[in-house]
């Protein structure tokens, strides 16, 4: 049996076990914490820094830190609102984001993120640089112009014997998400199809499927991302 | 499948955390490592070929394609400007006929860009074929040219010897040392295992007390206590524990790890060796910047030295139980890997991306294992603390600075090089010790630290006022900050390892928008912005790097504000770096409207 | 008190965000109410013939006239609005952006399905009455200052009617979730 701990975000009490982290732990409080690299049941990457909050004074990403008795966290203070604005920002003008074009127009994450943030236009001249966009594969395609390197693909996804079937390739703003297309031909169906769910945004898409469902019935084309979270108070 | 690759990954026990080792020894036979290379060692590791790849195509000195017969890696960093280094870029780039970031035609050149590579006391410099030319000159940079193109090895065109070590047989080096003071605690006198040696009558608690009671902090730069981290180890559960010490030294600027290194690598040694006596380890590892090779044999000999003599191996100095061994393991260029989370990741064979925290690493570190890691001149200072007493130490310095500190002080000066001070030395005491005047700023700890002006020359080198890990750039009058400025911000952008977003890209936004105010088009609105946004960069990243990258703009709009609004155009609310005729001129050309010039 | 005047362009777009302005439908007529048209597509008014107070601005630059047509409308325009993603971001004409020039310029009109073997002598449109095309296309905001954002492709009719009739009256613009969007 695990141990439950009390703590605080925004003033308001909260409880859940201890080591959970707090993106989790505030979930089943019915607080949203917007994130975007996270993804509940593998290892956070803590890389979209879009989670970070003050945790007793000091800044911390919410899905890398396991909550403890007596935190005190702040989630919606303007200047973290200010600074998740800016990451969101910096992420749609360092890509390639057409997002009227996009297959995950109306369910990607980055795109309710904008939304959520009001973002009207991002505050960034465009980088307009060039990415490449790998179709060799023959299930998958990676539009690199839509990637924001939140490495979900990367940690998760594995082939049955454990071995990588994306990854890293350079660094810096030069870093990309390299594919191994031996191993994701082979890849089932159904992998290819949880390979592109997995992807927050339109980078990882299954060959011929796309704009599946019609506007209006899209994700997050009625209620912002997190809405969900803060509609289902569970205690 | 070939044998050599075979023979490779089984030297190293088909280990895949010892991939940078696999990838550093293949890279050497051909100075690259192709694609049906990065396939055989994944088969071999039994892991898929996009691991392989994510660890090589992180380093900088590591590449997939050939880089020519001779490959010059030239520094581009602050000082190297300073010191000329475009003009010695264009004579390599004439006398070759290829441009930097490329191969000639004929496979013999590659010139390529690095980061400062621990020679700022001798710029300008490069590394070609890992050996380090320093202080180059154009007649040089012909002459080597020249004396390539009819097959002369890099070896053959060593014509000088450094002092000291570098010229030994095992380093043969041009490099000098250029210690030009030496202090009580590091370039003091010294015989090989007089530290160890106290080790017989005290037990691992008694050696993490007394580093405790001498108070001595990291000398990386961050501070951290020495002897708590060790004490935190100690305690932390875990089947091993490891010993790590950081001689990635990369920040820009310094150099002194460098010396001690050459000059005093069996201290340093020593260090390791009670480090892992105080915390219970059995194996040591040295992380090398991979620009500090040409130190191999000389390291590996004071190593071997120290088996033969018994400070290595079982049961040391008659220590029963104390079984403790040191290996060497290189980087490949990356920065970033200086930062001690990142370390581990390198030595575990994997991309140099800094660790989330917590866990830390005296309770989760290499191999998941409790670990500390230590630079190179704690290391070496700490064999001190325990052959001279703790008291002794805390003797110099000041209150909260205890000991003494090695500076690399680089650029407009007359006697660049590392000086062993007291903690507790003003700027302007060091800048008149180092033979500066006319001094416009000082970049003290790097880039990664603060840019200050006159009015804080008075402030002294220590935790309490300046800390630093010892990097000092001195800025003559003359000088552009904004310059200074841009060349850091492109430094920071190299360097990134990617994984945080803002770090990743908001450094670029930054610099762009420090290039819009120096080509004359920011306008006020600019100036707050750029200062907002790299405050952000302090708040949102993981690691040290990201933190600090946005601090050069930071602290020189903070003490030179001035020379930034003499840039910025007056009475302007708004205006952008666009251009409509440099903007049609790509089409124009295409289409033919205007005749090629 | 006269009415705010009103002008509307379409730069490198596709006239969607003028289809979406005609959107409001009934409300178009509350709208000849509110203010009044020059400059615009929609009365057919082709130069400025006074100042105006609000400058509706569709699609990026992607060519000279654009970016003359725009800074004509920054002079005389208070207040420039950027309407739906092409002036917001450059949008689908942007995808050229990472293509080079002469790559576009030769699928277009050499090596493309229509063209291929139908233009023996590679001519490239070059007359001077022709605008030339930039080396890529600009979001309006990287070319003048641009006062207000409406994003979407096309934005909803009600985004830009909340819009005007904020601008107009003075109060605060209302952005409902449902009607800001990117797409």
């Amino acid at each position: 049996m695990s141990d439950k701990v009390k703590f605080k975000i925004d003033g308001k009490e909260c409880e859940a076990d201890q080591g959970l982290n707090l993106v989790e732990a505030a979930k089943q409080n019915g607080i949203y914490i917007p994130t975007l690299c996270h993804l509940e049941g593998v290892k956070a990457a803590g890389s979209c820094r879009i989670c970070n909050v003050k945790i007793n004074g000091r800044f911390m990403t919410a899905c890398t830190t396991p909550v403890s008795d007596g935190m005190e966290v702040e989630n919606s203070t303007e200047d973290i609102k200010e600074l998740r604005k800016i990451i969101v920002e910096t992420l749609f003008v360092s890509g390639n984001h057409y997002c009227p074009a996009c297959e995950k127009s109306g369910s990607c994450e980055l795109q309710a993120l904008g939304y959520r943030f009001t973002m009207l236009v991002p505050r960034f001249p465009y980088a307009f640089e060039p990415k490449e966009v790998d179709a060799k594969s023959t299930k998958l395609y990676i539009d690199r112009n839509r990637c924001v390197l939140c490495k979900r693909c990367v940690r998760s996804i594995k082939t049955k014997d454990g071995k990588s079937i994306f990854a890293v390739k350079g660094r810096g703003h030069n870093a990309m998400i390299n594919i191994d297309h031996e191993l994701a031909a082979q890849m089932t169906d159904e992998e290819a199809t949880a390979a592109m769910d997995t992807c927050p945004v339109g980078s990882i898409l299954k060959k011929e499927r796309g704009y599946f469902t019609p506007i209006g019935r899209r994700k997050y084309d009625k209620k912002p991302i997190g809405s969900d979270i803060e509609e289902s108070v569970t205690i | 499948m070939s044998s050599n690759i075979q023979s490779i990954v089984e030297k190293y026990g088909k280990n895949e955390t010892r991939l940078m080792d696999i990838l550093h020894d293949v890279h050497c036979e051909n100075g690259f490592v192709s694609d049906e290379e990065i396939k055989e060692i994944a088969l071999l590791l039994n892991i898929s070929k996009v691991d392989v790849e994510q660890t090589l195509t992180f380093y900088h000195f590591f590449s997939k394609n050939p880089r020519g017969k001779y490959t010059v890696y030239l520094n581009n960093s602050l000082v190297a400007k300073m010191m000329g280094r475009d003009e010695i870029a264009h004579t390599f780039e004439k006398a070759t006929g290829t441009k930097f970031g490329t191969v000639s035609d004929d496979g013999l050149f590659g010139l390529y860009d690095t980061s400062c590579i621990g020679m700022n006391d001798q710029e300008p410099a490069a590394i070609i074929n890992g050996i380090v030319f320093p202080k180059i000159t154009t007649y040089r940079v012909k002459e080597l040219v020249k004396s390539f193109r009819m097959g002369s090895s890099v070896q053959d065109m060593i014509n000088s010897f450094g002092g000291g070590q570098n010229q030994s047989e095992l380093i043969h080096a041009m490099v000098t040392n250029n210690l030009n003071r030496r202090g009580a605690v590091i370039f003091s006198d010294y015989t090989p295992g007089e530290g160890l040696e106290k080790l017989k009558s005290m037990s691992p608690e008694d050696v993490i007390a007394e580093v405790k009671n001498s108070n001595i902090r990291g000398r990386g730069g961050a501070g951290f206590p020495t002897g708590l981290k060790w004490d935190f180890c100690s305690k932390s559960p875990g089947d091993e524990k490891f010993v790590l010490c950081n001689a990635d030294e990369g920040e820009p600027g310094t150099f002194k790890d460098r010396v001690i290194l050459t000059e005093r690598p069996s201290l340093m040694f020593e260090g390791m060796i009670i480090a892992g006596y105080a915390i219970g380890a059995k194996q040591g590892i040295l992380y090398l910047r991979k620009e500090y090779e040409y130190l191999k044999n000389h390291l590996e000999f004071v190593l071997n030295e120290f088996r033969e003599k018994g400070f290595l191996g079982k049961s040391i100095l008659g220590i029963d139980g104390f079984d403790y061994d040191i290996r060497i393991q290189f980087g490949a260029g990356a920065y970033v890997c200086g930062e001690e989370s990142a370390l581990i990741e390198s030595c575990e064979g994997k991309r140099g991306e800094p660790r989330n925290r917590p866990p830390f690493p005296v309770q989760v570190g290499y191999l998941n294992q409790p670990t500390i890691i230590n630079n190179v001149e704690s290391l070496s200072s700490v064999t001190k603390i325990i052959s001279n007493g703790s008291v002794w130490f805390k003797s110099m310095g000041t209150k909260e600075s205890s000991g003494t500190k090695l500076l690399s002080i680089s650029g407009d000066l007359k006697y660049p090089g590392t000086f062993e001070v007291e903690w507790g030395m003003s700027i302007n005491e060091m800048l008149e010790m180092a033979g500066a005047s006319d001094v416009k700023a000082v970049q003290v700890g790097g880039p990664s630290g603060r840019l200050i002006a006159p009015n804080e020359f008075h402030r002294t080198i220590c935790y309490e006022d300046l800390p630093t890990g010892g990097a000092m750039i001195v800025i003559g009058e003359g000088r552009s900050i904004l310059e200074t400025v841009m060349n850091f911000m492109d430094f920071f952008i190299d360097e990134s390892c990617g994984s945080c977003a803002p770090c990743r890209y908001l450094t670029v936004i930054l610099r762009n928008k420090l290039k819009k105010i120096i080509d004359g088009k920011g306008v006020s609105k600019d100036l707050e912005e750029i200062v907002h946004w790299g405050k952000q960069m302090k708040i949102a990243n993981r690691c040290g790097l990201g933190q600090s990258a946005a601090n050069p703009i930071l602290t020189s709009i903070e003490n030179f504000r001035g020379e930034y609004e003499a840039k910025i155009e007056k009475g302007k609310d708004y205006d952008t770096e666009f251009d409509l005729n440099s903007a049609i001129i790509e089409s124009s050309r295409a289409v033919g409207r205007f005749p090629e010039a | 008190m006269s009415k705010p005047i009103v002008a509307t362009t379409s730069l490198a777009g596709c006239f969607g965000c003028h289809m979406s302005l005609l959107d409001i439908d009934e409300r178009i007529l509350d709208l000849i109410e509110l203010v009044e048209f020059n400059k615009s597509p929609v009365d057919d008014i082709k130069e400025f013939t006074k100042m105006c107070d609000i400058g509706i601005i569709e699609g990026g630059c992607c060519n000279s006239e654009n970016v003359h047509v725009l800074k004509d409308f920054r002079k005389n325009c208070k207040i420039l609005v950027s309407l739906g993603e092409c002036a917001i971001m450059g949008g689908l004409p942007a995808m050229r952006n990472n293509i080079p020039i002469e790559e576009c310029l030769q699928e277009a009109y050499l090596n493309g399905p229509s063209t291929k073997g139908h233009n023996p002598d590679g001519i490239m449109p070059n007359d001077e009455e022709l605008p030339i095309l930039l080396n890529k296309v600009y979001p309006c905001h990287e070319v003048v200052k641009i006062d207000y954002y409406l994003p979407g492709c096309p934005p909803r009719a009600d985004l830009i009617w909340n819009a005007l009739v904020a601008l107009v009256t003075g109060d605060e613009m209302k952005l409902p979730y449902e009607v800001v969007k990117f797409d």
